[in-house]
């Protein structure tokens, strides 16, 4: 093919780049004045990029510039959400950043940056796109971290994240050199293809994969490798920890489908084993913790650890039907997600923000309706019928019993029952207890309705499953 | 005259004493070992007389005489044996280190900028087929290298426990940093230019009158290179590492005799060496101005040593000339000038090679 | 022969350098080893042919990277003794830690894959191009990565940029456009005025 033809696919990401760096360059000649004008075009930007990921659809697996791009249904798919994804979460921070004085072109740009690495990793089609684009995106995310520079919780939670992450990358990069060296070939097909062949002595292979996962476990926060994430959802103002929350988990899954499923399908026995540990772990570990916090940005990131855990039962299961489920689970995740930070940002003001569990008390009182918002929130993430974070459970934990392991469908049922217990003492705070103070939510009619409609689609979504579920499924090749 | 050496002093040298199997590669070595003499012999002597051109070039333009007495056997000679004379002085004075400075790296510093700085005449093509290694990556070879001379100055700085030589070191590690960029930059649009990274073949692709040479092409490549040459190797007017006025002689504050001395061949040694490589890579090198004429048209060394001098005489010119920058202003021209001017003229070349515009790349 | 004798000089360099680097006391010391380090891996590379990967490991890391790494260093102030404070608490655990991974690691290294057939480098043609064939293959295969390789320099400018980047609140020095386009008449006025006569 030539290379026009080939970077026809390719017109997204160049779309992207190029409108990154036009808004870049315009932020900074026009100045801060503007800044509405960077957030503007950002919105704009996404919204061709997702456009030009639907023109480009070839609606069938197509691998362009030596290997190193695949585009294929799944790709299509995660590409379009993480844009679309990506559309509310900037809505939400460019709120949370005019109320708290961080008024900053970066913010966007940077996450501009982030979302083209995350495509670039949605349609990595060697081990070596995968890399890069992961470091485009934790380069970004590093950065937007730090942000605000005059924090220093925001200071302290980037350099964990900075240090750890490059850890976790050293270790990626390591494994799959591993990889290279035993296999000769970067390329993931070729990659399975090698594997397939190879019998006689897998365990230099498993010796990569062993580092690779420690790299996909640390991006998803799964436990032993989730130190982080608490810490850096606390630190970051929370527009960003929005951002972090929501967004580059559907592209950590698409690192995970990646690298697992399409390189390394024929190790699915030996992944199998790690995941589940990982999972369980995950599962124990985020839903207790969760439990004893105090502050709701804490505690959303334990309960991320938990959402981890259960989305690995997904890949865990080995076939596609179950990469269909943690397709469908990761999301519902980062739409449940998104509207919880929503709520925190809409509670906080000027100088002072709603990161406390406190500070949703009485929430019925101050507004009925956005009490009723978090409740529904707060029963889909718990994972309480008819709401869609119930049906992303019932799919993952159906799968993993079809794949046959029926145990760690219990494990993952018991500790979604404790799990409910700190979302349903946020609902007791909202409805039974006296508020501190009865201010009215002051907040622009905008943000309420994205909100609203955030909240909504979760209910309505959540009555008829099989239309998000047919996406997934579709995607897949089922 | 090689071959004689070979034939006369080191074929019986290496009958006598080395083994019959290891004759080939001690023959090799030997005679890479005269040519690499006679190259450092041939800089260290430009040293020398550089020194004493610039104090007697400066001393004219300020209307004095500079040094004019010192000669051989009684005769003044214009001062010609300045040079040995201060040799001389700076070996026979003592060598002091500074309570509390570090010794090994204090020692150690005057080599390491010295050692780069001579490194990099390996590759410097003198005339056609004269060099010392003909490298495929000698452009590279002589970036990498200039970029090495920093260390000598930093650790200079650190190693001598004191605040004006720290203080010199700081705004030299700085400045380097910021010209190198540019110069690298100015380096990349010859390479585009030449399509080589060999230095011979770079001359070679300037072939032609006067006007095929880069300098047209490149003007503003040439004007930043020379610039950031002067800056490199700390001249005035951007000697603020020095900067004799301010932090008295930054890194070479506490260096005395023939440690000081070896600063001093090294900044020596750069100039030559940025002055030679800006003839090679603006001006054709040994190539000759005068196309076509006979005798004056044929390429020569002395084409090279000429123009050479000629830029060699621009930093003397220079530093007669201009006051010397304020340090944010150097910062400003490095980050903020030269490197956005060098980017936009490696696109520029990069226009002119692909459309093959004549005379100079078709 | 000559090869293998260079290549084990400049690997024992190395590995002697790359464990100076973390055992040395003082952090200047530490960052100059390191430099060495990359010299050596610099000379093994061009063993390899590989010329251009050398001279630019140097350029770049050894010109311009460890430069600024040093500035840093030696412009810290680091008390030894506050950072081995915790040392000997972690100590076991770090070593246990250390001491299972290392042990994994040998018994898969040592399991005899990678023992297979000894690789010799390539030996190529004399004008062979080491430079030439990187520049084809990063252009042509690998112009994907390269790329994105570029958009994560962009974000590293930015990055850094936006963290450090504070404009000075009593910064007074003089915009240099402004000071470039001073004419002779913004400054001194030229008055012609009569003699004053004698009385």
């Amino acid at each position: 093919m030539a290379l026009s033809a080939e970077l026809y696919y390719l017109i997204p990401e160049i779309i992207l780049l190029s409108g990154a760096c036009l808004v870049l360059v315009l932020d900074a000649v026009l100045g801060k004045e503007q800044w509405s004008f960077t957030y503007t075009l950002t919105q704009l930007l996404l919204l061709a990029t997702a456009g030009a990921i639907l023109f480009v659809d070839p609606g069938q697996a197509v691998t362009v510039l030596g290997g190193n791009f695949i585009l294929d249904p799944l790709g299509v798919l995660l590409k379009v959400s993480i844009c679309l994804v990506a559309l509310p979460v900037f809505f939400y921070g460019h709120d949370y950043n005019l109320e708290h004085g961080l008024h900053k072109g970066e913010y966007y740009i940077l996450g501009l940056f982030a979302i083209l690495g995350m495509l670039v990793m949605a349609s990595a089609g060697t081990l070596l796109t995968v890399y890069l684009g992961l470091e485009l995106l934790s380069l970004s995310l590093y950065a937007m971290v730090a942000m605000n520079r005059d924090s220093r919780m925001a200071s302290e939670a980037a350099m964990k994240y900075f240090v750890l992450g490059a850890l976790a990358s050293g270790m990626l990069l390591y494994g799959i050199s591993m990889l290279y060296g035993a296999t000769g070939t970067l390329q993931l097909a070729g990659l399975a293809n090698a594997i397939a062949g190879q019998t006689d002595n897998t365990l230099i292979l498993t010796f990569g994969l062993i580092f690779v996962i420690v790299g996909i476990a640390f991006k998803l926060g799964a436990v032993p490798f989730h130190m982080w994430v608490p810490d850096v959802y606390e630190g970051a103002p929370t527009s960003v920890t929005l951002f972090i929350s929501s967004v580059p988990k559907i592209a950590a899954f698409a690192m995970a489908m990646r690298v697992l499923v399409d390189g390394m399908q024929p190790l699915a026995g030996d992944w199998q084993g790690m995941l589940i540990i990982l999972s369980v772990l995950s599962m124990i570990a985020g839903n207790v913790i969760a439990i004893a916090q105090t502050n709701i940005k804490r505690m959303f990131a334990y309960s991320t650890i938990s959402h981890v855990g259960f989305l690995l039962l997904g890949i865990i299961a080995a076939r596609p039907a179950g990469y269909a489920a943690a397709m469908f689970y990761v999301l519902v995740y980062s739409l449940m997600s998104m509207g919880g930070f929503a709520m925190v940002i809409l509670l906080g003001r000027k100088g002072k923000e709603a990161d406390l569990l406190e500070d949703f008390k009485g929430l019925s009182e101050r507004s009925p309706w956005f009490a009723f918002v978090m409740l529904i929130l707060m029963f889909s993430m718990a994972g309480v019928p008819p709401f869609l974070g119930f049906w992303a459970k019932w799919f993952v934990i159906m799968e993993v019993i079809r794949a046959g392991f029926p145990m760690l469908a219990g494990i993952a049922v018991f500790f979604s029952v404790i799990g409910a217990y700190y979302y349903i003492r946020i609902i007791k705070l909202m409805y039974f207890d006296k508020p501190l103070e009865m201010k009215a939510i002051k907040s622009s009619r905008q943000m309420r309705t994205v909100l609203s409609l955030n909240a909504l689609s979760l209910l309505i979504l959540g009555l008829w499953p099989p239309l998000l579920m047919a996406l997934c499924l579709k995607a897949i090749g089922l | 005259m090689f071959e004689f050496i070979r034939q006369q002093l080191w074929t019986p040298l290496i009958n006598f004493m080395v083994p019959e199997a290891y004759q080939g590669y001690a023959l090799l070595t030997l005679d890479a070992l005269t040519k690499v003499i006679v190259v450092l012999v041939c800089v260290l002597t430009a040293f020398a007389y550089t020194t004493y051109a610039e104090r007697r070039i400066i001393g004219l333009i300020q209307l004095r005489l500079g040094p004019n007495r010192v000669g051989f056997f009684g005769f003044h000679t214009f001062g010609l044996a300045q040079p040995l004379a201060d040799g001389v002085k700076a070996i026979f004075k003592e060598i002091i280190i500074p309570t509390g400075a570090n010794k090994t790296l204090f020692i150690i510093a005057p080599v390491l900028s010295l050692g780069p700085a001579l490194a990099a005449w390996a590759v410097i093509p003198f005339s056609e087929g004269m060099v010392l290694a003909d490298i495929n990556a000698g452009l590279l070879y002589v970036i990498a290298l200039t970029s090495l001379a920093v260390y000598g100055i930093i650790i200079a700085g650190w190693a001598s426990n004191s605040k004006y030589a720290f203080l010199g070191a700081m705004r030299s590690a700085a400045q380097i940093v910021a010209y190198e960029i540019a110069m690298g930059f100015a380096l990349v649009g010859v390479l585009v230019a030449s399509g080589s990274l060999n230095l011979g073949d770079i001359v070679r692709a300037q072939s032609g009158s006067v006007l095929n040479w880069f300098w047209l092409p490149l003007l503003p490549l040439f004007l930043v290179y020379y610039i950031s040459g002067v800056a490199e190797t700390n001249r005035a007017p951007f000697d603020v590492v020095e900067g004799e006025t301010e932090i008295v002689a930054g890194y070479q504050v506490e260096y005395s005799g023939m440690h000081f001395a070896i600063f001093f061949m090294a900044e020596y040694a750069n100039m030559i060496l940025v002055s030679t490589l800006t003839a090679i890579m603006f001006w054709g090198g040994w190539l000759s101005p005068f196309q076509g004429v006979p005798v004056l048209g044929e390429p020569h060394i002395l084409w090279l040593l000429a123009k050479a001098a000629f830029f060699l005489y621009l930093f003397l010119w220079i530093r007669a000339t201009f006051p010397r920058y304020r340090y944010d202003q150097i910062m400003r021209l490095g980050w903020k000038v030269f490197i956005p001017i060098t980017i936009v003229w490696i696109v520029v070349v990069a226009g002119l090679v692909v459309s093959h515009i004549p005379p100079w790349f078709n | 022969m000559i090869e293998q004798t260079l290549f084990y000089i400049a690997a024992a360099v190395l590995v002697f350098a790359a464990s100076a680097v973390i055992t040395v006391r003082n952090p200047v010391v530490a960052a100059l080893t390191l430099v060495l380090c990359f010299f050596c891996n610099a000379a093994i590379w061009l063993l390899l042919e590989a010329e251009f990967l050398a001279i630019v490991l140097v350029l770049v890391y050894v010109g311009a990277v460890m430069v600024l790494f040093l500035f840093v260093v030696m412009m810290l102030d680091i008390n030894i003794a506050e950072l081995r404070k915790g040392f000997s608490g972690f100590l076991p655990i770090g070593v246990t830690v250390a001491l299972i991974m290392v042990i994994s690691m040998v018994l898969v290294l040592a399991s005899g894959y990678f023992a297979g057939p000894e690789y010799v480098p390539l030996k190529h043609a004399a004008e062979y191009s080491n430079t030439r064939e990187l520049g084809l293959l990063l252009y042509s295969e690998y112009l994907y990565p390269f790329e994105i390789a570029g958009a994560i320099l962009l974000v590293a400018i930015v990055a850094a940029i936006a963290l450090t980047h504070r404009r000075a609140k009593n910064n007074k020095s003089p915009a240099p456009g402004t000071q470039v386009a001073v004419k002779r008449e913004d400054r001194i006025r030229l008055v012609k005025m009569k003699t004053e006569q004698q009385s």
